[in-house]
């Protein structure tokens, strides 16, 4: 690597966060001049988040054009992680607004330092368990390494770039988002539908939803195993049942193209009492006057349930979707290791399920932590996802 | 004019049928289509452990004939399931890791609850975001450096591993911070003025204001720690500190053929501890997601 490249990025960088934030100053009616230094600074500096620890080895000579462009792109996600936030931070600065609302405390304890005694065992554990472990995923991510093995070499971000020319991974990717879009449409769907029974006030409504909950109780290892004698070609009811009504038996274990649906079939029907939980409690929450004044119009139950309870139930059903897809990329791994254990072929490895086989089976740290990464990466543009649009809509607490 | 004031009060009548059912309807039970069909879901979602607790008193030679009523093999399935493949450790194994992370997750998030309303101090907003922030890294995506971590703690294959990682939660802070933000100051205020501490305060007043909170929590905490399963295959290896979730592996393993009935035994009864808790703190789980309201 010339010595110039580290230069070269902070010079451009710093020359986009000084006109990003001249700009926004000038917007403001405030000094083009501050705002470009400011900008200039963070601008400089925030390559270096990623390219300090990493020695801008994605630059060097004997690089190929995808460690360039990987490079390139880790840039540009800290230019903006870093630009974006500082430009709202002062810009409320400037305009005298405080950045966080000044709580008042009515009936506060005095005491300065037993509420960090009472933080104490909370932030330690988050510290060591939680924020600990995941700076280390990304320290591994660029290692190649083993458990028990004393030494490790540092890769640069080979374990990503070999990722995207992996077209068995992309194969991965595509059955993780083909298993979790399924597990939500036809999960919510299903649950909206019976929610909407339960939610009315009729006799013995309260049995109901205890007979409607309950999975909610019951392990994905369990789901996976009940539906293991379910679906087994041998003794299975449900080919059975097939068998006798239409004629047709499945290979839900051993065909590739069945396998994803033995999985989908089997997490929707564990995760069904919690979806029907939100909407038993989210169609409770729908003002009858609305409906009624609807029906006074002459909507009819359909254009009602269409044009006004599901448009109320957006903030749960998004905050539904995010749920059910934590849990189609997480909880399924036990569902699947009992069921098909990611097979066959292949055919229902999920994400999860390969960062266990590569990182922990074949004992290939790196790529296990890289892969990790990239599903981190996924659940923080869901979860912000989730925050953007639901905002304090959703309210799960008590 | 005069039409449409007739349609008017013909769509408000139609709409009004539907609220006051009159007539030939009034026999029929009310909604009875309604009953119908929960009927129908509740009984497709309840037969698959139905059909799991039939099978788990039957042999294989049963489950082939596909037998619809008990089989005579229930006693041998439980021999087998509870005291060769001694499935009853690890189910023992599993409410004390269970019971002793609900209780200790419940403690921490009282205090923290109680540190972020209570108190004044700085960077309170900072720490509540680093601990809120949480939220978005699921301990799987961490899987392998904490196994690692772990490891280096000399943890490997004990309780604590199963135990320390989960006791700090953010879910519970920031569920307790709300509940105690909406309680009223003067509560406080007099029990400062009779002399409290802060802990007593907690115990005495905030926690029997608590229980629906605390019991919902409860639930979610107690099925999240019963199903875990990545995490314990990973880090203990012997028998006698295994969970059942990952205990149950070895019904399936060590004979020439899969045996239906002691799997579906041990998946039944690997089911049954979560399935009390939520059935006795059913009512806290039900308010504690603004269930109640109805009447």
């Amino acid at each position: 690597m010339d010595s110039f490249v580290p230069f070269l990025i902070s010079i451009i960088t710093g020359a986009i966060g000084c006109a990003v934030l001249a700009y926004a100053f000038v917007k403001a009616g405030r000094s083009a001049l501050l705002g470009g230094v400011i900008g200039a600074l963070a601008g400089a500096a925030a390559p270096l988040i990623f390219m300090l620890p990493l020695n801008y080895c994605t630059f060097e000579t004997e690089r190929t054009g995808l460690d360039v462009a990987f490079g390139i792109l880790l840039i540009a996600i800290a230019l903006v992680a870093v630009i974006l936030p500082l430009r709202w931070i002062s810009l409320r600065i400037l305009g005298h607004q405080t950045v966080i609302a000044r709580q008042v405390t009515p009936g506060a304890f005095k005491g300065r330092w037993t509420p960090w005694l009472l933080l104490a065992p909370t932030l330690v554990i988050l510290i060591l368990f939680l924020y600990y472990p995941s700076l280390d995923t990304f320290r591994l991510s660029t290692l190649l390494a083993r458990l028990g093995a004393r030494r490790s070499v540092f890769v640069c971000v080979d374990n990503f770039t070999r990722l995207a020319q992996d077209a068995s991974y992309l194969n991965v990717i595509g059955i993780t988002f083909f298993i979790s879009i399924a597990i939500v449409v036809i999960g919510l769907v299903l649950s909206l539908a019976i929610a909407n029974l339960a939610y009315l006030p009729i006799k013995g409504a309260a049995i109901y939803r205890t007979l409607l909950i309950w999975p909610y109780a019951i392990s994905p290892a369990v789901a996976g195993i009940i539906f293991l004698l379910l679906f087994n070609p041998t003794g299975g009811l449900i080919n059975y049942a097939l068998d006798n009504l239409f004629g047709v038996k499945i290979g839900w274990l051993n065909d590739p193209t069945a396998a994803p649906w033995a999985v989908i079939i089997a997490s929707i029907w564990k995760s069904m009492g919690y979806n029907i939980l939100f909407y038993i409690a989210g169609l409770q929450n729908v003002p009858k006057d609305l409906i009624e004044a609807a029906a006074i119009d002459g909507a009819n139950a359909w254009q009602r349930f269409r044009r006004i309870v599901i448009p109320l139930l957006s903030p749960i059903t998004f905050f539904l979707i995010i749920t059910n897809m934590t849990y189609a990329f997480f909880d399924t791994f036990a569902t699947i290791d009992y069921l098909t254990g990611g097979g066959p072929v292949n055919a229902t490895t999920t994400m999860m399920y390969n960062i266990y086989e590569v990182g922990i089976v074949n004992n290939d740290l790196g790529k296990g932590a890289a892969q990790s990464i990239l599903l981190f990466v996924m659940v923080i543009g869901l979860t912000v996802l989730q925050f953007r649009t639901t905002g304090e809509r959703v309210t799960y607490g008590a | 004019m005069a039409s449409e004031t007739q349609t008017v009060a013909q769509s408000q009548a139609a709409a009004l049928g539907e609220v006051r059912e009159t007539g030939l309807r009034a026999l029929i039970p009310k909604r009875a289509y309604a009953h119908v069909l929960l009927w129908l879901a509740c009984l497709i979602i309840g037969f698959p452990l139905f059909y799991a607790i039939l099978v788990s008193t039957q042999t294989n030679s049963n489950v082939y004939a596909y037998q619809f009523y008990p089989g005579t093999n229930f006693a041998d399935n439980w021999a087998k399931v509870m005291i060769e493949r001694g499935i009853w450790r690890y189910m023992v194994n599993s409410v004390f890791i269970a019971i002793a992370v609900t209780f200790g997750k419940t403690l921490l998030s009282l205090l923290a609850g109680m540190a972020f309303v209570y108190f004044r101090f700085p960077g309170k907003w900072i720490v509540f975001g680093f601990v809120l922030i949480t939220l978005m890294m699921p301990t799987e995506i961490l899987i392998i450096a904490l196994f690692r971590f772990v490891n280096d703690l000399n943890w490997g294959n004990t309780y604590f591993a199963l135990i320390v990682p989960f006791l700090a939660s953010a879910t519970g802070s920031f569920l307790f911070r709300q509940h105690f933000a909406n309680i009223p100051a003067e509560l406080s205020e007099s029990a400062q003025l009779d002399g409290a501490t802060p802990l007593q305060f907690l115990f005495r007043v905030l926690v029997p204001m608590s229980w629906n909170t605390i019991g919902a929590l409860a639930v979610i905490q107690f099925v999240y720690v019963w199903n875990m399963y990545l995490w314990p295959a990973l880090v203990i290896q012997g028998q006698d500190r295994q969970v059942v979730q990952v205990g149950l592996r070895t019904l399936i393993g060590g004979d020439a053929s899969l045996s239906f009935g002691p799997l579906m035994l041990g998946a039944v009864a690997a089911s049954i501890p979560p399935l009390i808790v939520f059935i006795l703190l059913q009512k806290q789980f039900m308010s504690g997601f603004a269930l109640s309201r109805d009447k």
